[in-house]
C-alpha cells in the first residue's frame, strides 16, 4: 500500500465533508417543503366531499347552519379581511411613526431604548391574554363608543344598527396592537439600515429633520416598510384565539363594524371541537380557504416589495 | 440685517487678493472634541475666495472634521463640542443668529462616497431647491441644465433626466453630487476626499471640474492623493495630528516645504 498522497488527502476529506454538508442542507430543505405539501394534502382531502358538493357557491353564500347542512363562508372572508384590514389601518401609522422615532435621536437613548423593549414585549404576549385584555378593557370602550356612535352618526354605514360590544372594531383594534411590535421592528430596521451618507447628503443640503426623513430616509426604506405591512397582515389573518374572544363569531353580513362579525380561523376554532360528517369537511374547505387567502396575500406582497425594490433601485 | 448668502456676496473691495477675499473663511484658536478626546488644537487659517485649498494629512490628522466644521455637520454627532471661531466673510457661523439650515445652503457639500437619493437624476439636482419651497417648473429645469452643465455631466444624461440616478456609473454619480451641491449656488463647495472611491479616468474629470467650478465657487478639498493636490489646489493645508502644521501656496508646499515633517509626508516617508 502506497503512503497517502500529503496533497490530495486533506483535499479529499474536505471534499466528503462538504458532500454530507450538502446532503444535510438538501435533506433540512425537501423536509420542509414535503411538510408544507403534506398539510396542503391532507387538508384537500378532507375538505373534498365539501368542495363536491357546495363548489364556489361555499365562497359566496352566507349561510353556515350545520344541522341543516348548509354551508358558504362568505361572511366569514369578508370578516378575515375586514378585521386584518383594520387592523393594518390602524397599526401602520403608528408602527411607522414608532419606528421613526426610535431610530433618529429625539430623545435620549435610554428613552428610546425603553420604548423599543416595551414594544417588542408586546409580542410576547400570548394571545389568549390578547383576548382576556380586550373583553374587559376594549369591549367596554368599544360598546360606549357605539353607543354614542349609532345615535349621533348613524348615517354612516359603516357605524349603522345596533352597536355590541363583542364586533369587528373591537376585533380590529386588539389585532391591531398585536401586530405593532412586528410593524415597528422590521420598520426600524429598514430605516436603520438606510446609508448613514444619505441622511448626510441631505442636512449637507440644507435639509431640515423631517425633510431628510420624510423626503429621502423613508422613501429609501420603502421596500423594508411594504415588507412589514405583509407580514403583519398575515400575521393578522391568521391570528385566531383572540380574535375568536372578542368578534363575536356571528355568520350575519353587516356593513357596520359594530356589529359581531367572524374570521375564518375563528370559524375553525370554534367548532372543530364538535364537529361531525360534512361539518368537518366543510371546515377543512374553510381551512384551504384561509391558507389560500394567506398564500395569495404573500404572493401580492412579494410582487409589490418587488416592484419598490427596483424602483427605489432604479433598474427598469 | 442680511443673509448669510448676501452677507458672503458683499466681500469688501479693501481684503481682495488676486481672484477674491484672502479671508474668506477664517478659522481663529479653533479647537475641537468628540467627547472628551481633542481632534483640533488651535487652527488658525485663512481660506481666499474663489481658489481651491487643499487639505492633506495622514488618516486622522483632522482634516475631515476641520471640514465638517464649515457646514456645522459635525453637529449631527452626539456629544461634541469645540472652542474658537470660525467665520464666513467676517461673520461668526456659529452665532446665534446663523441658522444651520440657512449655512448649508450657502456651503455645499460633496461626500468620498457619492451618496445619490433614490430619485431620478432631476430630482436629485433640485432637492436644495424643492426644500426651499421652489415649485416652478421653468426654474427648476433652468437649474438641473444649469448644475448639470456646470458638473459636465449634461450631455451625458439630458436624454434620461427622469430615470433613477442609481443608474448612474460611479463617476457620473459623484458628478451627479457636485450637480446637486451647487444647484442652489452655494458660496463654498466643500469636498471630503470626492475622487477616492473613483476609477483614474473619472477622477480626471472630476478633477477638470474642480479646476472650472473655481471660477464660481470657493472650493476646500481633503484628500489623500498628493499629485491630485498639486494639479487642483492653490493652496495646500498639512495637517498632523490634530495640529496645522503648514499652509502656504501648494507650489511652495510641494517644492520647498519650511517644516520636515511636511517634506517627510510629501516625500512619502510616513503617513
Amino acid at each position: 500500500m502506497s503512503a497517502p498522497d500529503p496533497e490530495s488527502q486533506p483535499i479529499a476529506d474536505f471534499k466528503s465533508r462538504l458532500d454530507l454538508f450538502r446532503l444535510l442542507c438538501q435533506a433540512a430543505a425537501a423536509l420542509a417543503v414535503l411538510t408544507l405539501g403534506w398539510i396542503l394534502y391532507e387538508i384537500i382531502y378532507g375538505a373534498w366531499p365539501s368542495i363536491n358538493k357546495f363548489g364556489w357557491n361555499f365562497l359566496t353564500t352566507a349561510a353556515w347552519v350545520p344541522n341543516r347542512e348548509k354551508f358558504g363562508v362568505l361572511p366569514f372572508i369578508i370578516g378575515t379581511v375586514a378585521s386584518s384590514g383594520i387592523a393594518i389601518l390602524l397599526a401602520f401609522p403608528l408602527g411607522i411613526s414608532i419606528a421613526i422615532f426610535l431610530n433618529e435621536n429625539f430623545l435620549a437613548r435610554p428613552v428610546r431604548q425603553t420604548v423599543r423593549f416595551v414594544v417588542e414585549m408586546l409580542a410576547s404576549i400570548p394571545s389568549v391574554v390578547y383576548g382576556l385584555w380586550g373583553i374587559f378593557v376594549v369591549i367596554p370602550l368599544v360598546k360606549g363608543f357605539g353607543d354614542w356612535a349609532t345615535v349621533h352618526l348613524s348615517g354612516v354605514p359603516i357605524f349603522s344598527g345596533p352597536a355590541y360590544g363583542n364586533s369587528l372594531l373591537t376585533a380590529s383594534i386588539v389585532l391591531a396592537i398585536m401586530i405593532l411590535p412586528t410593524i415597528t421592528a422590521i420598520s426600524r430596521n429598514s430605516l436603520a439600515a438606510v446609508p448613514h451618507t444619505l441622511r448626510e447628503g441631505a442636512y449637507a443640503l440644507g435639509a431640515t429633520r423631517w425633510e431628510a426623513i420624510l423626503g429621502v430616509i423613508v422613501p429609501s426604506a420603502a421596500p423594508g416598510l411594504v415588507a412589514a405591512t405583509i407580514l403583519a397582515l398575515g400575521r393578522a389573518m391568521g391570528e385566531t384565539m383572540a380574535v375568536a374572544m372578542l368578534i363575536g363569531n356571528s355568520s350575519r353580513l353587516s356593513w357596520s363594524v359594530l356589529s359581531p362579525s367572524g374570521t375564518l380561523a375563528g370559524l375553525l376554532a370554534n367548532q372543530f371541537g364538535e364537529a361531525t360528517g360534512m361539518q368537518v369537511n366543510s371546515l377543512m374547505y374553510a381551512a384551504l380557504i384561509l391558507v389560500l387567502i394567506t398564500l395569495l396575500v404573500n404572493l401580492a406582497g412579494e410582487a409589490i416589495l418587488r416592484y419598490t425594490q427596483r424602483k427605489t433601485a432604479g433598474i427598469h | 440685517m442680511p443673509t448669510l448668502a448676501e452677507h458672503a456676496s458683499q466681500s469688501t473691495p479693501a481684503a481682495v487678493h488676486e481672484s477674491g477675499r484672502a479671508d474668506f473663511i477664517s478659522v481663529r484658536d479653533f479647537n475641537f472634541f468628540y467627547g472628551k478626546k481633542q481632534a483640533l488644537f488651535d487652527i488658525n487659517m485663512d481660506i481666499p475666495e474663489k481658489q481651491v485649498t487643499a487639505f492633506i494629512g495622514p488618516s486622522g490628522c483632522g482634516k475631515s472634521t476641520l471640514l465638517r466644521n464649515f457646514n456645522r455637520m459635525n453637529e449631527l454627532i452626539e456629544g461634541v463640542h469645540h472652542s474658537g471661531e470660525i467665520q464666513l466673510v467676517g461673520k461668526s457661523i456659529f452665532d446665534r443668529n446663523v441658522e444651520v439650515i440657512a449655512l448649508r445652503r450657502t456651503i455645499g457639500m460633496v461626500f468620498q462616497k457619492s451618496n445619490p437619493f433614490p430619485k431620478s437624476i432631476y430630482e436629485n439636482v433640485v432637492y436644495a431647491l424643492r426644500i426651499s419651497g421652489q415649485t416652478k417648473k421653468s426654474l427648476l429645469d433652468d437649474c438641473v441644465e444649469r448644475s448639470l452643465r456646470g458638473a459636465a455631466l449634461w450631455d451625458e444624461v439630458k436624454d434620461r433626466l427622469h430615470e433613477s440616478a442609481l443608474g448612474l456609473s460611479g463617476g457620473q454619480m459623484q458628478r451627479l453630487c457636485i450637480a446637486r451641491a451647487i444647484a442652489n449656488r452655494p458660496k463654498v463647495l466643500l469636498m471630503d476626499e470626492p475622487c477616492s472611491a473613483l476609477d483614474p479616468i473619472a477622477t480626471v474629470k472630476v478633477e477638470e471640474l474642480i479646476r472650472e467650478l473655481k471660477q464660481e465657487f470657493t472650493i476646500i478639498i481633503v484628500t489623500h492623493n498628493m499629485q491630485q493636490a498639486t494639479r487642483c489646489s492653490d493652496r495646500t493645508a498639512f495637517f498632523y495630528l490634530g495640529k496645522l502644521v503648514e499652509y502656504d501656496n501648494t507650489h511652495k508646499i510641494f517644492s520647498n516645504p519650511s517644516e520636515k515633517k511636511t517634506e517627510d509626508y510629501i516625500t512619502g516617508r510616513f503617513g
